[in-house]
């Protein structure tokens, strides 16, 4: 499978994404599916001006997302998918059916989400929304950057705060 | 949009302000972890004038909250530059949505040490030409030295 990492962050392309797990995946595409960033030309060149020149970044409305996924997942190069938030990954993950792994990146602070680790903030229906994913057979971690340990679903909810 | 570039430095000297009086021009500093305050205290080691930067840091903010926080700090008087550490850094980010609110803002990413202590030094000048200068001078500090040119030669 060419997409070596489905990733949750509200930052979208940074530094983490392009130089942290850049680099160790040897990724050479991002996937970035967001559909506000998808619908605007502005948004897309400032993101794409975020990446080295050799990496291609594809931008994808969630139902563009779903359209082309299969093409990305055998593309021969290799590549990390980018939401923004979990219903975006969530419906991906459920129009598809071939997401097999989660990977939680950044979820930051919001009125109403509850702090569970350093970089990882959740609503009670994020929450929810996170067991469901689990309970359809859907690996979710918790991992900011490469060197982190990943965290289990299970071990980042029972968390509570800086980790 | 423009964008600072070191290859077109403009005319004229060198930047450098020789006795000339300081000017109150400031900038920002963001990136990430403790880049900022880090790189601000080497230069008020060397140069004496941490008052000149702004720090800021992304560390645990989302997107919304480095743009929110950095718009607040460039609203401060006689901010003229944003410095950040990468390129591809949520703080980049956020400095480009800030440069089309405000267009008298000039960025400048990758930013070194050799760039700060040049900001502080040059004399007055557009914002523009004075992030010029200081990309000059960062790029010119950045250096290879291998250990075989090094050695002694002979016996």
């Amino acid at each position: 499978m060419a997409i070596e990492l489905y990733r949750i962050d509200d930052r979208l392309i940074h530094g983490q994404v392009v130089v942290g797990w850049g680099q160790p995946l040897a990724l050479e595409f991002i996937v970035l599916v967001d559909d506000e960033v998808a619908a605007s030309e502005w948004e897309q060149e400032l993101y794409r001006m975020g990446v080295p020149p050799e990496m291609g970044v594809h931008f994808d409305s969630l139902t563009g997302a779903a359209e082309n996924l299969l093409r990305y997942q055998t593309d021969d190069r290799r590549g990390l998918l980018l939401t923004a938030d979990i219903p975006t990954m969530a419906q991906l993950c459920d129009t598809s059916g071939s997401i097999k792994r989660v990977n939680i990146g950044g979820i930051h602070h919001r009125p109403g989400r509850v702090q569970r680790l350093r970089y990882v903030f959740l609503s009670p229906q994020e929450e929810d929304a996170l067991r469901a994913l689990e309970s359809r057979g859907i690996e979710v971690t918790a991992q900011d950057v490469p060197a982190a340990r990943p965290l289990a679903l299970g071990e980042m909810l029972s968390a509570e705060g800086v980790r | 949009m423009s964008e600072s570039s070191g290859s077109d430095s403009g005319s004229g000297g060198s930047g450098r302000s020789g006795t000339r009086p300081p000017t109150d021009r400031r900038a920002l500093v963001a990136g990430h972890a403790d880049f900022a305050t880090g790189i601000i205290s080497a230069v008020a080691q060397i140069a004496g004038r941490p008052e000149v930067f702004l720090p800021f840091s992304n560390r645990d903010l989302s997107a919304k909250d480095v743009e929110k926080q950095m718009r607040e700090l460039v609203s401060q008087p006689n901010v003229t530059t944003i410095f950040t550490d990468l390129p591809a850094g949520s703080c980049t980010m956020a400095a480009r949505r800030l440069l089309r609110e405000r267009p008298d803002l000039v960025l400048v990413t990758g930013a070194n040490l050799a760039t700060l202590l040049e900001f502080v030094f040059s004399e007055p000048m557009t914002p523009g030409d004075t992030a010029r200068y200081a990309v000059e001078r960062g790029r010119t500090a950045l250096a290879t030295v291998e250990g075989s040119a090094e050695a002694p030669r002979g016996n």
